[in-house]
C-alpha cells in the first residue's frame, strides 16, 4: 500500500504550537508512507491542487491529512480524494488543530501528540476498505413546524418551488407573534397588515395543507424519508363545516374567559375566533370554560350555529405525513414577568409587559387601540418603559441580549407620543442595541423627534403611591438616583425558548442550548442547517430574532430544502453496520438495543434466525456493534480491526516515548 | 425536628430586650422547644465585617461552635444582622472555592471550624414550625381592628440565595403570621426598603431620609403601627423619631413595636412578656385606634342586623303559614 501525508499549518493556528515539518518528518517513517509533506493551507486550492497532483504522480492508494477537526473539512478533502481517483472512504484526518495546537501551548509535546495522532490515522488507513453508497428514493414534501412569520415564509417558498407542503402550528391560527403586533419597527407600518396577506396565501395555496391546534407527536425516519405522527387536538367544532361566520361567539355566555390573544387584557368567550385576521378562520371551543364541556348544560353554540358544526363529541386525532425534510420554525415565548418582582409585575394591574401593550395599541385590540390604564380606564399621561426585563440578567439565567426589545421600546415610546400627544415616556436602558438597517435612526427620532425620555439606568423598584406608580432607578449618567411617577409602567420582556422546545428537540434528534434554543450546524457557515441532515432551522427558535431575520432564515432554510428535495435520489451513507450472518447467532440483543429500528431479524430456510440491517434507517452509531455477543455486527469504517489498529498504533508508540 | 438553639444576640439584652423577652414568650406559648446557646458572644455584626471578613468569620463560628458543642443541629436569632452573621460564616466555610477563608478563620479560632449548622430566623421557625394556623388556634385576644404596616427591614430576606426564606421583593410570612393573630394587614410597598441601618450614627441625615420615606409611606397607607422584625430598624424609626421628624418636617407618633410583641399580645400572655412600655412611642393609640375603628363597625354591623330584622317580621306577615 502506498500512502501520502500531509501536514497542515493552518496559517499559524497549528504551526505556532506544533512542529509542522517534524510532524511530516516523522510520519515518512511509517509503514507503508512514501510521501509526507507539510502545507501553510491544506484545504485551499493549491492545497488541494497538491494533494490531488501528488495522488496521481506517486499512484497512492490512500492518504492522511493532519488539520482541523473532520467536522470542518472531512467533506472537503474526500471530495478531493475522489477527484484524483481513489475512493473516497481511503481518506483518513487527523485532528491537531482542535485537539492539539489551539489546547496546549508546549511546542515540544504538541509535536509528539500530533505525531501519535498521524501515526494511528496512518494505522487505520492500512486496514480502510473502500466503500460504495447506495442510493434511494426521496419523498418530495416537506413538514414545517410552527406557523409563525418564519413557518409561513418558508411554507410559501417551498411551496412555490413546487413541494407539498405540511404546516403544523400548536394554536388555532398561523400567525404567531407578529400577529399579535399593532406596528413594525422600524419602518411604523401595520404589522397585520404585511403578515396579512402572506397567512391568506398559506391558507389559500394548494400545496400548503395546513394542520393548526396541532403538535408533532413523533418522528422517525431519515432524510428523504421522515415519518411524522402528527396530534389534532380537538376543537369541538368541524371546521368542514365552520364558516367562521362568528355566530357562536356572540352568543356564549361564557364570557370570562382570559384571551390569550390579547394577552389576558380582556375576557372573550369559551367559543370563538382568536382574531379577525385568523388563518383558517374557524371556531374553536375552549374546553377548560366551555359550559357544557364543564358542566354539562349550555349547547346554545350548538343551537345557534346556522351550519351545524358544534361537535362536543369531538375527539383527538393522529394522523402520519411522509415527507423527506422538516423545518422547525417554532419560534419563541416571552420572558414571565412575574418574576421580576421588584416592578411589582403581577401585584399591580398598571404593570404590564410590551406584547399587552402592543395589543392595547392595537386598532383591533381589546380598547380598540385607545391606551387605557387596565386598573382604572384612564389614559395615562406618563409611561415608562423598562428594558431588559429577562435578558441580559445572570440572576434570572438569562445571560443573552434578545435582542429586538431596544428596538420594540423604542417603537412603543414613539406610538405611546403619538397617541396620547400630551403625554411623557420615558425609557430606563442598559444600552441601546440598534445594529440593524435604519434602527439607530429610529431610536434617534424617538429621542429626537418625538422627545422620549431616555434614562441610562436599570431600575431598582416600582411601588403605587396616590394612584401613581412610582419608579426608583438610577441614572448613571448623571451618577443620582432618580423617580419617575408614571400611570402605567411598561416591561420589555425578552425572548426565551418556546415552551416545549426541547422536547420537539429530541423528537427531531437536533441539540439545543442550555437555554432551549436549537442549535445549528455550524454558527457562520451552516445557520440554517442542525446536525440531523434533512431538519432545517428557521426564525426565532434558533435563537431570538426580529421579523426581518426571521423572514430571511425562513427564505434560506427553504432554499436549503428546495436544493435537498431537487435529487430524485439521496446517497446513504455506507458507514454503517453490517451483519457477518456466519458469525450472527440469532440473540436479537441488536434489534433490541437499536435505536432507530434499524435491525430486523430474518428468517433462513433452516428456521433459524439472522440480524438484518436496514440500510437507509441505520444512523451508523455503533451500540448494535458493542452490543452483539459474538461480534458479527461491524459497523463499516469503524470495524473492530480499524479501531484496533488505532489502539495499537498509540500504544506502540508510548512503548517508544517511555523507552 | 432537632435539638433548636436560640442565640439572641446582643441587641436583644439591651436595647431591644423587649423583642427578646416577646420572641421567648411566644416561643414557649407556641410549643416550640428551644434552649440558650451557652456562653454566646458577640456575632461581629456591621462593625467586624467592615473591618476584617476574617475576624468577622471567626467571631460568629465561635457562637456556632458553642451551639455544636451543646448539642444543638439548628440555630436561630430573632436578630437578622445575627443571622446574616451566622449564615454568612456557614456559607464561606463551607465553600469549597475558598479553602483560604476557612484556614484562616481556624487559625483565629485556635481549633476546626464548626461543621455545617443550620442558623435560621425566629420568624422563618415561626412561621414554619408553628405556622398561621398554628398561630391561630393560639390566638386569645385577637388583634380586631388593628392595621398592621409589616416592616421587614432590607436583610432579612437578602440576598435571596443567602437567606433562603421567603421572596426577597415581597415577603410575606409576617403578614401571614399577623392576619393569623386577627391584624389587618395593610398592602405595603417598603416591606424591604432600608431604614437607613447603621449609617444612623456616620451619616445621620441619609438615615433621616430613608427612615422618614418608610414612616411616611406606612402613615399614608393607613396604618396604626409599623411591625418589625429587627432591632435596629426599630430604633432608627423609634427612637431616633424626633430626629427624622424634625429633617422631615412631619410630626409622626405612629408607633413602631417588633412583630412578636403583637403576637405576644394576641396570644394573651401578660404584659411582663410583651413589654409595651419599653417602645418610645407609645403604643396605646395604635390599640385606641383599633378599637374605635372596631366599635364602629360593630356599630354597622348591629344596625344593619338590626334594619334585618326590623324587615324580616314584616315578611312573616305576609307570608301566610305554612
Amino acid at each position: 500500500m502506498r500512502i501520502g501525508v500531509m501536514v497542515c499549518h493552518c496559517g499559524n493556528n497549528i504551526a505556532a504550537t506544533v512542529d509542522v515539518e517534524a510532524v511530516a518528518a516523522a510520519a515518512r517513517e511509517f509503514p507503508d508512507v512514501v510521501f509526507a509533506t507539510d502545507h501553510m493551507y491544506a484545504c485551499s486550492d493549491p492545497g488541494q491542487k497538491t494533494l490531488e497532483q501528488t495522488i496521481r504522480d506517486l499512484k497512492l492508494d490512500g492518504v492522511v491529512v493532519a488539520s482541523c477537526s473532520p467536522r470542518m473539512h472531512e467533506v472537503t478533502f474526500r471530495r478531493a480524494v475522489e477527484r484524483a481517483g481513489l475512493n473516497r472512504y481511503m481518506f483518513e484526518m487527523a485532528n491537531i488543530r482542535e485537539h492539539v495546537a489551539w489546547i496546549s501551548l508546549d511546542r515540544k509535546r504538541n509535536t509528539q501528540k500530533a505525531t501519535d495522532l498521524v501515526r494511528m490515522a496512518v494505522e487505520k488507513l492500512r486496514v480502510d476498505r473502500p466503500l460504495t453508497p447506495k442510493s434511494f428514493d426521496v419523498q418530495k414534501r416537506v413538514l414545517i413546524v410552527g406557523g409563525g412569520v418564519a413557518g409561513i415564509q418558508a411554507a410559501l417558498d417551498c411551496a412555490d418551488g413546487g413541494l407539498d407542503v405540511v404546516l403544523v402550528e400548536r394554536k388555532s391560527s398561523i400567525g404567531g407573534v407578529m400577529s399579535k403586533l399593532d406596528k413594525t419597527f422600524p419602518t411604523v407600518d401595520c404589522a397585520v397588515c404585511v403578515l396579512g396577506p402572506k397567512m391568506v396565501d398559506a391558507g389559500q395555496n394548494p400545496r400548503i395543507a395546513l394542520h393548526t391546534c396541532s403538535e408533532v407527536e413523533e418522528v422517525s425516519g431519515y432524510v428523504g424519508n421522515f415519518e411524522v405522527r402528527i396530534k389534532k387536538h380537538s376543537t369541538y367544532v368541524d371546521w368542514t363545516k365552520c364558516t367562521g361566520c362568528g355566530a357562536c361567539q356572540e352568543k356564549c355566555p361564557s364570557r370570562k374567559v382570559p384571551d390569550a390573544f390579547n394577552e389576558n387584557v380582556s375576557l372573550t368567550t369559551a367559543i370563538g375566533i382568536p382574531f379577525p385576521q385568523a388563518i383558517p378562520k374557524r371556531a374553536s371551543i375552549n374546553a377548560e370554560y366551555c359550559l357544557k364541556l364543564t358542566k354539562g348544560k349550555c349547547g346554545v353554540c350548538e343551537k345557534i350555529c346556522p351550519t351545524g358544526a358544534i361537535a362536543y363529541d369531538m375527539q383527538d386525532e393522529f394522523i402520519t405525513e411522509k415527507v423527506g425534510a422538516i423545518i422547525a420554525a417554532t419560534g419563541i415565548d416571552l420572558f414571565d414577568h412575574k418574576k421580576c418582582g421588584e416592578y411589582g409585575a403581577g401585584r399591580y394591574p398598571d404593570v404590564v409587559t410590551s406584547l399587552a401593550y402592543e395589543r392595547m395599541l392595537s386598532a383591533s385590540g381589546p380598547t380598540a387601540g385607545h391606551i387605557k390604564r387596565p386598573s382604572d380606564g384612564t389614559e395615562p399621561k406618563t409611561v415608562v418603559f423598562i428594558s431588559c426585563v429577562g435578558s441580559r440578567d445572570r440572576s434570572l439565567n438569562r445571560p443573552y441580549c434578545s435582542g429586538f426589545c431596544c428596538m420594540y421600546t423604542a417603537k412603543q415610546a414613539i406610538l405611546t407620543r403619538d397617541h396620547i400627544p400630551d403625554s411623557r415616556a420615558y425609557v430606563f436602558y442598559m444600552d441601546i442595541r440598534a445594529n440593524g438597517k435604519g434602527y439607530e435612526e429610529f431610536v434617534r427620532r424617538a429621542q429626537e423627534e418625538y422627545g422620549v425620555e431616555y434614562v441610562r439606568g436599570r431600575v431598582a423598584q416600582v411601588y403605587p403611591q396616590d394612584g401613581k406608580l412610582i419608579v426608583c432607578g438610577a441614572d448613571t449618567l448623571l451618577g443620582r438616583q432618580v423617580e419617575v411617577a408614571a400611570d402605567l409602567v411598561v416591561l420589555a420582556v425578552g425572548a426565551e425558548a418556546a415552551h416545549g422546545a426541547p422536547e420537539l428537540a429530541e423528537k427531531l434528534r437536533i441539540s439545543y442550548d442550555a437555554y432551549g434554543f436549537f442549535m445549528e450546524s455550524h454558527p457562520k457557515l451552516r445557520p440554517v442547517e442542525t446536525n440531523t441532515v434533512g431538519v432545517f432551522l428557521a426564525g426565532a427558535c434558533q435563537g431570538p430574532k426580529d421579523i426581518p431575520a426571521s423572514v430571511s432564515q425562513a427564505s434560506a432554510a427553504a432554499g436549503k430544502v428546495l436544493a435537498l428535495l431537487s435529487k430524485d435520489k439521496l446517497e446513504s451513507d455506507p458507514q454503517i453496520a453490517l451483519v457477518n450472518a456466519n458469525r450472527c447467532i440469532g440473540c436479537g440483543k441488536c434489534e433490541r438495543t437499536c435505536p432507530f429500528g434499524a435491525i430486523r431479524m430474518r428468517e433462513l430456510r433452516d428456521g433459524s434466525q439472522r440480524a438484518e440491517v436496514v440500510e437507509t434507517v441505520c444512523q451508523g452509531c455503533g451500540i448494535c456493534s458493542v452490543t452483539c455477543p459474538v461480534r458479527a455486527i461491524q459497523l463499516q469504517h469503524f470495524t473492530d480491526s480499524q479501531l484496533l489498529a488505532e489502539v495499537n498504533a498509540l500504544c506502540r508508540t508510548w512503548d517508544e516515548t517511555t523507552e | 425536628m432537632s435539638a433548636l438553639g436560640y442565640y439572641p444576640g446582643c441587641s436583644q439584652s439591651g436595647t431591644a430586650a423587649e423583642y427578646d423577652i416577646s420572641t421567648r414568650a411566644c416561643l414557649k406559648a407556641l410549643g416550640v422547644a428551644m434552649a440558650d446557646v451557652p456562653d454566646w458572644t458577640c456575632c461581629g455584626s456591621t462593625p467586624a465585617h467592615t473591618v476584617d471578613h476574617f475576624l468577622a468569620g471567626a467571631l460568629a463560628a465561635r457562637n456556632l461552635i458553642q451551639a455544636e458543642t451543646a448539642g444543638f443541629s439548628r440555630v436561630t436569632t430573632p436578630c437578622p444582622s445575627c443571622l446574616a452573621a451566622l449564615k454568612t460564616a456557614n456559607h464561606r466555610l463551607a465553600d469549597a472555592a475558598d479553602p483560604g477563608y476557612r484556614a484562616e478563620v481556624e487559625r483565629l479560632l485556635g481549633r476546626a471550624a464548626p461543621g455545617p449548622l443550620e442558623a435560621v430566623s425566629t420568624l422563618q421557625v415561626l412561621y414554619e414550625q408553628v405556622g398561621p394556623q398554628g398561630v391561630k388556634a393560639h390566638v386569645a385576644r385577637p388583634l380586631s381592628g388593628l392595621r398592621v404596616a409589616c416592616y421587614y427591614g432590607c436583610i432579612m430576606n437578602r440576598p435571596p440565595g443567602l437567606m433562603a426564606f421567603d421572596d426577597p421583593e415581597n415577603p410575606v410570612a409576617m403578614d401571614e403570621l399577623l392576619t393569623a393573630c386577627g391584624a389587618e394587614v395593610v398592602d405595603f410597598p417598603f416591606k424591604t426598603e432600608c431604614c437607613g441601618a447603621a449609617f444612623g450614627m456616620p451619616r445621620l441625615d441619609v438615615m433621616r431620609r430613608l427612615s422618614a420615606r418608610i414612616i411616611e409611606m406606612a402613615v399614608s397607607v393607613g396604618a396604626d403601627c409599623i411591625a418589625v422584625a429587627c432591632p435596629l430598624c426599630q430604633m432608627n424609626l423609634d427612637l431616633r423619631r424626633g430626629q427624622v421628624n424634625a429633617a422631615a418636617h412631619t410630626d409622626s407618633r405612629l408607633p413602631v413595636p417588633y412583630f412578636t410583641q403583637l403576637m405576644a399580645l394576641a396570644l394573651g400572655l401578660p404584659d411582663k412578656d410583651i413589654r409595651l412600655d419599653k417602645l418610645v412611642l407609645p403604643f396605646g393609640p395604635a390599640l385606641a385606634a383599633a378599637d374605635e375603628r372596631e366599635k364602629a363597625r360593630e356599630a354597622e354591623r348591629a344596625a344593619k342586623a338590626q334594619a334585618k330584622t326590623a324587615a324580616k317580621p314584616s315578611d312573616k306577615e305576609t307570608q301566610p303559614c305554612a
